[in-house]
C-alpha cells in the first residue's frame, strides 16, 4: 500500500519563481558544447547533391527502397545498400502538423505564420520512404493528408549543401 | 528455459513535482529507501542494483548512472544503468529481471529517476538533439512535431477524432485523483481538452503529459527469498522488448509495430494466447492521449481501429473489463520519463495485491501488464506479471 | 562494395557543425540547502553523522550511503580547519592560455570528518605547499557570500 503521508514527505514542491527569486540556493551552468559531426560517405553526397538541386538516394536490392537519405547499408535487409538513384524532388504529404510552438517550447509570436513539418514521401522512393521538411505558400488550414507537393529551392548562388537548400514544400494546385 | 521464477516484493515511489527542490540523488533515495522499507530489507539483503534514467541533458549531469549510485543503493555493489528514453521505465524490470532470473544474485533493487526541471529553458530543447543533426535539425524540429505528425496519422487512419481521443485525459486524470504521488490528477471534461492551447495540431497542452521531477524503486527476489519475505510476491512472468531504427519518417507511423512485437515476445514467455481476455488490467504508456490508444492496440488488446470504441465503450474504465491506467497514467501522476514505465509496474503489483487503495479494480485481478514506449517513435518495452 | 568506398580527395570530407544549446539551474537540495545557508550565514562547515558506520559526510546527505540510514536529523557541525590530503599545481587556463599566477588545487581532509573538499590554496607558494600542511578556510566577508562553495576565498595556512 502507497502511504500517503510519507510520499508527500519526499519531494519538496516549488515554483520557477521561487528559483529565479533565490528563496531556494542553486547554481547556474551553461555547458559550452560545440560538436563537428564527420558527414560520412553517404551524407556527405546527399549534402553536395542537394547544392546543385537535386535529391539523391541509394537503393537496396533485396528491400527495393531507395533509402533518402542515402546509407551505406540498409537497416532492415542488414546488407551494403546498391547503386546511386535520383529521386524526384516532388512528392506526397503522409502526415504533418501545425505547431504554435517553437523548438524551445516558446510559442509563435503573433503575426508570424505557425510551422506546418510534414513527412513527405518521395516519388521515386518507394512506399512510406519519406523525409521531414516544412510546408509553406499555403495557409495552415488548407493542407491535408494526401496532397501533391513540389520542393522550393533557394538560389543556386544561395545553396550551401545542406537540408535547407530546399526552402520548404509547396502543394502542386491541380 | 532453465530460468528461475522472479517476484516483485516491495515499492516505493516520491511524490512528483513540475519543480522539486531534491536533487537527482536525494529523489533516488526517497523512492528506494520506501522500497526497501515496504518489504523490511536493508541494503545487505541487495545483491544487485539496476537503474533506469534518460537522458543526461535533463538533469545536467554526465554520466548520470554513476552520479545517482549511491543514492539508488549501489554504493560498492554490482551495479548497471540501462536507458531506452521513455521505455526505460518498463526496461527496468526487464533489466533487473535477467540479474535475478539467470541465478547470478537473488536480489535486485530496480530504481528509476528523473529530474528534468534542472534543463532551462525547457527540458524540451534538449530533445532537439534527438534528431538527426545534419538531416533534420535545420529544420528545428521540436518534440511535440513527432507526437502531432504520429497523431495525425493515426487519425487520419481510422476516422478518429480530436473529441473522442479526448477522453482518455478525462478519465486519466480523474483516476488520478486517488494517486497520493499525482502531479495533475483533476476532474476535467472534453471541452476543457479542446478548449486548451494548441501546441501543434492536433495536439493541444491537455493532450500532453506534464514534466516532471520524480523516482521510482522496486524490489526484485528469487522464490526462495520471495517466499520468505512476502505473502504476496507478484511474478514477472512476460518480458519483451524491441527497437526500431532512427529513421522515423521511413515506417507508417499509425501502428507501432516495434510494442507488437515487443508484446508477443511478453505473451510467449508468459504462455498468454488472447491478451484482451487474459490481461485483466493494463498501463500502457500515456504520455500523450492518443498514445494510450495507438499502444492498446500494438499491443493487440483489441482489433486495430478499434480502440476508440473499446474507450468510448467504457471497457478502459476502473470498472469496465480492461481497464487502462487505472493509476492515472503519465496523464494524471505525471512523466518523470524513466520514473513513469516503474510507477505504471508498480501500479500493477499493487493491483494485484488487492493494496491499490481507493484506485482499486475490482474483480480480483490475477494478471496484469505494463507498457513503455520512446525515443524516436522506436522502443517498446511490455511487462506481464501474475499474483 | 558499399563499405569499402575510400574518398579520393580530402575535400571530399565534411562536416556538420551543430550545437547542444542548454542551460542549468541546479537546486542544491535539502542537504546542500542546509550546508550553503550555514557558510552563508555562519560561516563553519556542517556536516552528516551516521553512527552505525561511524563517518562524518561532508558535506552533508540525507542518507548514509553506506547502511542507508536517514541522516537529516543527524547534522553536526565541523570546524574549517584541516589538513592538504593531496594537491596539484595548475599553469593553464580551461581555454589553454597561461595563468598569470600558477594556482594550487588541493584535496582538504577536514578535521572531524572524514573525507574531504576540494578547493583552491591561498597566501602561500606552490613550493610551500606539502601533503599534511595544516590549513584553514579563508572566506569572504559575510555581506558578500552568496551561498555557494565560492563563500569560500581559499585555504590558507593555519596559524
Amino acid at each position: 500500500m502507497l502511504d500517503a503521508d510519507l510520499i508527500a514527505k519526499t519531494a519538496t514542491k516549488l515554483s520557477l519563481k521561487e528559483i529565479q527569486e533565490g528563496k531556494v540556493l542553486s547554481v547556474k551552468d551553461k555547458p559550452n558544447l560545440k560538436y563537428a559531426w564527420d558527414n560520412g560517405v553517404a551524407i556527405g553526397r546527399y549534402l553536395a547533391e542537394l547544392k546543385e538541386g537535386r535529391i539523391i538516394g541509394k537503393k537496396c536490392h533485396s528491400c527495393k527502397r531507395v533509402l533518402v537519405p542515402p546509407r551505406l547499408f540498409c537497416e532492415l535487409c542488414w546488407r551494403p545498400t546498391d547503386e546511386w538513384t535520383y529521386v524526384q524532388d516532388t512528392g506526397t504529404i503522409l502526415t504533418f502538423v501545425i505547431s504554435h510552438v517553437n523548438w524551445d517550447a516558446s510559442r509563435v509570436k503573433r503575426g508570424q505564420r505557425y510551422h506546418t513539418p510534414a513527412v513527405i514521401e518521395l516519388d521515386g522512393a518507394g512506399k512510406d520512404q519519406g523525409i521531414l521538411h516544412l510546408i509553406d505558400e499555403i495557409d495552415p488550414k488548407d493542407i491535408k493528408i494526401g496532397q501533391k507537393v513540389q520542393a522550393v529551392w533557394k538560389k543556386p548562388e544561395e545553396r550551401t549543401g545542406s537540408i535547407t537548400d530546399i526552402k520548404y514544400f509547396r502543394v502542386i494546385k491541380k | 528455459m532453465g530460468l528461475r521464477k522472479v517476484a516483485i516484493v516491495g515499492a516505493g515511489l516520491t511524490k512528483f513535482h513540475r519543480y522539486a527542490q531534491e536533487t537527482p540523488k536525494e529523489l533516488a533515495y526517497e523512492a528506494t529507501k520506501m522500497a526497501l522499507d515496504s518489504c523490511e530489507m536493508t541494503l545487505d539483503d541487495i545483491d544487485s542494483v539496476c537503474l533506469g534514467t534518460a537522458p543526461d541533458a535533463f538533469d545536467g549531469v554526465h554520466m548520470k548512472g554513476e552520479y545517482l549510485s549511491d543514492g539508488a543503493g549501489g554504493f560498492r555493489k554490482p551495479y548497471m544503468r540501462h536507458f531506452v528514453g521513455g521505455g526505460t521505465g518498463v526496461m527496468s524490470p526487464i533489466h533487473g529481471w535477467f540479474h535475478v532470473a539467470s541465478g547470478m544474485f537473488d536480489t535486485c533493487l530496480v530504481v528509476a529517476e528523473e529530474k528534468m526541471s534542472s534543463a532551462f529553458p525547457h527540458p524540451a530543447g534538449a530533445f532537439l538533439t534527438i534528431f538527426d543533426h545534419t538531416t533534420e535539425q535545420p529544420l528545428y524540429p521540436t518534440l511535440i512535431w513527432i507526437f502531432a505528425i504520429e497523431m495525425h496519422r493515426f487519425m487520419h487512419k481510422y476516422g478518429y477524432t480530436k473529441k473522442d481521443i479526448a477522453q482518455v485525459a478525462v478519465k486519466n486524470k480523474a483516476n488520478a485523483l486517488f494517486h497520493p504521488s499525482a502531479q495533475l490528477g483533476a476532474k476535467i471534461t472534453v471541452e476543457d481538452v479542446l478548449n486548451s492551447e494548441v501546441m501543434a495540431y492536433p495536439v493541444n497542452r491537455m493532450d500532453i503529459s506534464p514534466t516532471s521531477d520524480g523516482a521510482a524503486a522496486i524490489v526484485l527476489a528469487s522464490e526462495e527469498v520471495a517466499r520468505r519475505v512476502t505473502e504476496k510476491p507478484i511474478w514477472i512472468d512476460g518480458i519483451g522488448y524491441c527497437l526500431d531504427s532512427a529513421y522515423w519518417c521511413n515506417r507508417d507511423l499509425y501502428y507501432p509495430d516495434y510494442v507488437e512485437i515487443a508484446a508477443r515476445q511478453a505473451y510467449e514467455m508468459a504462455g498468454i494466447k488472447e491478451p484482451s481476455k487474459e490481461i485483466h488490467i493494463a498501463e500502457p504508456y500515456d504520455p500523450f492521449t492518443y498514445k494510450e490508444l495507438h499502444h492498446i492496440e500494438g499491443l493487440m488488446l483489441c482489433k486495430r481501429g478499434e480502440s476508440v470504441k473499446m474507450l468510448l465503450d467504457g471497457v478502459t474504465q476502473r470498472d469496465g473489463n480492461l481497464p487502462c491506467c487505472p493509476s492515472g497514467g503519465a496523464l494524471g501522476v505525471g512523466n518523470p520519463i524513466a520514473a513513469t514505465g516503474l510507477m505504471k509496474i508498480i501500479e500493477i503489483f499493487l493491483q494485484l495485491r488487492e493494496e491499490a487503495g481507493e484506485r482499486q479494480v475490482p474483480g480480483q485481478p490475477t494478471c496484469g501488464l505494463a507498457q513503455a514506449w520512446g525515443d524516436l517513435m522506436q522502443v517498446g518495452t511490455v511487462v506481464v506479471m501474475r499474483s | 562494395m558499399a563499405l569499402t568506398e575510400r574518398l579520393q580527395e580530402t575535400t571530399q570530407v565534411g562536416y556538420w557543425t551543430g550545437a547542444i544549446p542548454l542551460e542549468y539551474v541546479y537546486t542544491c537540495g535539502r542537504a546542500g540547502e542546509a550546508y550553503y545557508r550555514n557558510l552563508m550565514n555562519k560561516g563553519t562547515f556542517l556536516g552528516a553523522r551516521c553512527e552505525k558506520c561511524q563517518i562524518t559526510y561532508v558535506p552533508p546527505r540525507i542518507y548514509c550511503e553506506r547502511c542507508f540510514d536517514r541522516l537529516e536529523d543527524h547534522y553536526v557541525e565541523v570546524p574549517p580547519t584541516g589538513s592538504v590530503h593531496t594537491f596539484t599545481v595548475l599553469y593553464r587556463n580551461l581555454d589553454g592560455s597561461k595563468k598569470e599566477e600558477p594556482l594550487v588545487m588541493a584535496l582538504i581532509a577536514l578535521d572531524g570528518a572524514d573525507g574531504g573538499v576540494v578547493h583552491c590554496l591561498g597566501e602561500i607558494k606552490p613550493d610551500e605547499v606539502f601533503i599534511g600542511l595544516p590549513v584553514e578556510a579563508a572566506l569572504k566577508p559575510k555581506n558578500q557570500r552568496k551561498g555557494g562553495i565560492t563563500d569560500i576565498k581559499y585555504f590558507k595556512p593555519a596559524k
